[in-house]
């Protein structure tokens, strides 16, 4: 259903300002999208001044430098923070991308807004819940489905039906697709959504794979992937260049391919 | 993970439409969607003068005058816009079903002429219309 508005739970307040260290060289500030699960009130949006000759040049050093020198109940994931993991995924700037590997310099405007990925459920401050998201992946079954018997080696793939996977193997999971589409916004529990979709379509292309006409049965259906009306955010924000859109034109494509 | 960090009270939806920066394709496809719809107005605004053709000469002049009035301009310039953009945009939606146009720069670029082609064409249509009636 489409909801414009946040639930009454949901609306951002103000929160807290801390100010810049005394002797800040170059200050940029940073607002950022709180909750604690285990505190009172709505979500609010504390800003930072943040002395940024002190860190790196990336969202993510911003963010560390952050909870390191000002505020260290400040949460959100991160591991690799090279863009291969995907855990730092969140709404910067007012787009999707990877905290890793966007600089900060990169963001237009004043000031630098930080929300965890749009329409899920926040677990706390920049942390949204994926449960759903990563049911969906499941649900498309990821792993290679065959009848004939096992080889005595590996499968084997000849280098052209293997390059038919570039543009979809890169794929990463870190769902800043699948949140910024307005389509899965208003539809996640029918619509698999862009990343899901993309990574059907990996295992559709797949020389190997001898399961693609019951992988087509399960999502011809009017939502799982018919809800795309390529928008294109998916396209627009994926951290690695891949474009969700194509791979699902490329699925309805398949489908139409069967029927005539 | 879910049940361990669940805490007492519901967890909030994070902002979406709030927060976004939006890009020019993604306004083209809401505007595809809104001009669609103003274009089942505009059908009945035509529905309407062939009724008023039929109904005599004075409902004609009535309805014609209406339509000529600063608002019914209004109204046909805006469905004259609405034409057009939902033409262009029908185009690419048309190239995408055929598995084309998919790459992020074509998308923007083939968005951004959605727009400019509506606004060409709506404006030479009008500058036309009017060039005619005053000759």
């Amino acid at each position: 259903m489409v909801q414009l508005t946040l639930p009454k739970n949901a609306k951002v307040g103000k929160g807290r300002h801390h100010p810049a260290p005394a002797g800040a060289k170059k200050v940029k500030r940073f607002k950022i999208y709180r909750w604690d699960p285990e505190g009172q009130g709505n979500p609010v949006w504390d800003t930072y001044d943040v002395d940024v000759a002190g860190c790196g040049p990336m969202v993510l050093d911003a963010l560390l430098h952050i909870k390191n020198t000002m505020d260290s109940t400040l949460a959100f994931r991160r591991s690799c923070r090279e863009g291969v993991c995907g855990s730092c995924a969140m709404n910067i700037g007012g787009r999707n991308t990877l905290a890793c590997t966007h600089g900060w310099e990169e963001v237009p405007g004043g000031e630098i807004a930080i929300a965890p990925l749009p329409h899920m459920p926040v677990i706390k401050d920049l942390v949204p819940d994926l449960t759903l998201f990563y049911a969906q992946y499941a649900s498309i079954e990821p792993w290679l489905h065959t009848v004939t018997p096992e080889p005595q080696k590996e499968w084997r793939q000849s280098e052209a039906d293997r390059e038919k996977l570039d543009g979809l193997y890169e794929c990463i999971l870190c769902a800043c697709c699948s949140t910024s589409c307005p389509s899965y916004w208003w539809n996640q529990e029918k619509y698999l959504g862009p990343a899901a979709l993309l990574q059907a379509r990996r295992w559709l292309a797949d020389s190997r794979d001898e399961a693609t006409g019951e992988r087509l049965d399960a999502l011809e259906d009017p939502f799982k992937l018919y809800r795309c009306h390529t928008i294109m955010n998916c396209a627009q924000v994926c951290p690695k260049g891949l474009n969700p859109a194509e791979a699902i034109s490329e699925i309805k494509l398949m489908l139409v391919d069967r029927t005539i | 993970m879910a049940d361990a960090t669940q805490g007492a009270r519901p967890r909030p939806l994070s902002p979406h439409v709030q927060i976004w920066r939006w890009h020019v394709t993604m306004a083209a496809s809401i505007t595809n969607r809104a001009t669609g719809v103003a274009l089942y107005a505009g059908w009945l605004v035509f529905a309407g003068w062939a009724l008023a053709l039929s109904a005599g000469a004075d409902a004609y002049q009535a309805y014609t005058g209406l339509l000529t009035s600063p608002l019914g301009l209004l109204v046909l310039i805006g469905v004259t816009a609405s034409l057009f953009f939902h033409l262009g945009a029908g185009v690419r939606h048309l190239a995408w079903d055929l598995g084309r146009g998919f790459a992020k720069t074509t998308a923007s670029a083939t968005a951004w002429f959605s727009y400019v082609f509506a606004l060409l064409a709506t404006i030479l249509v009008w500058v036309a219309a009017f060039a005619a009636h005053a000759g």
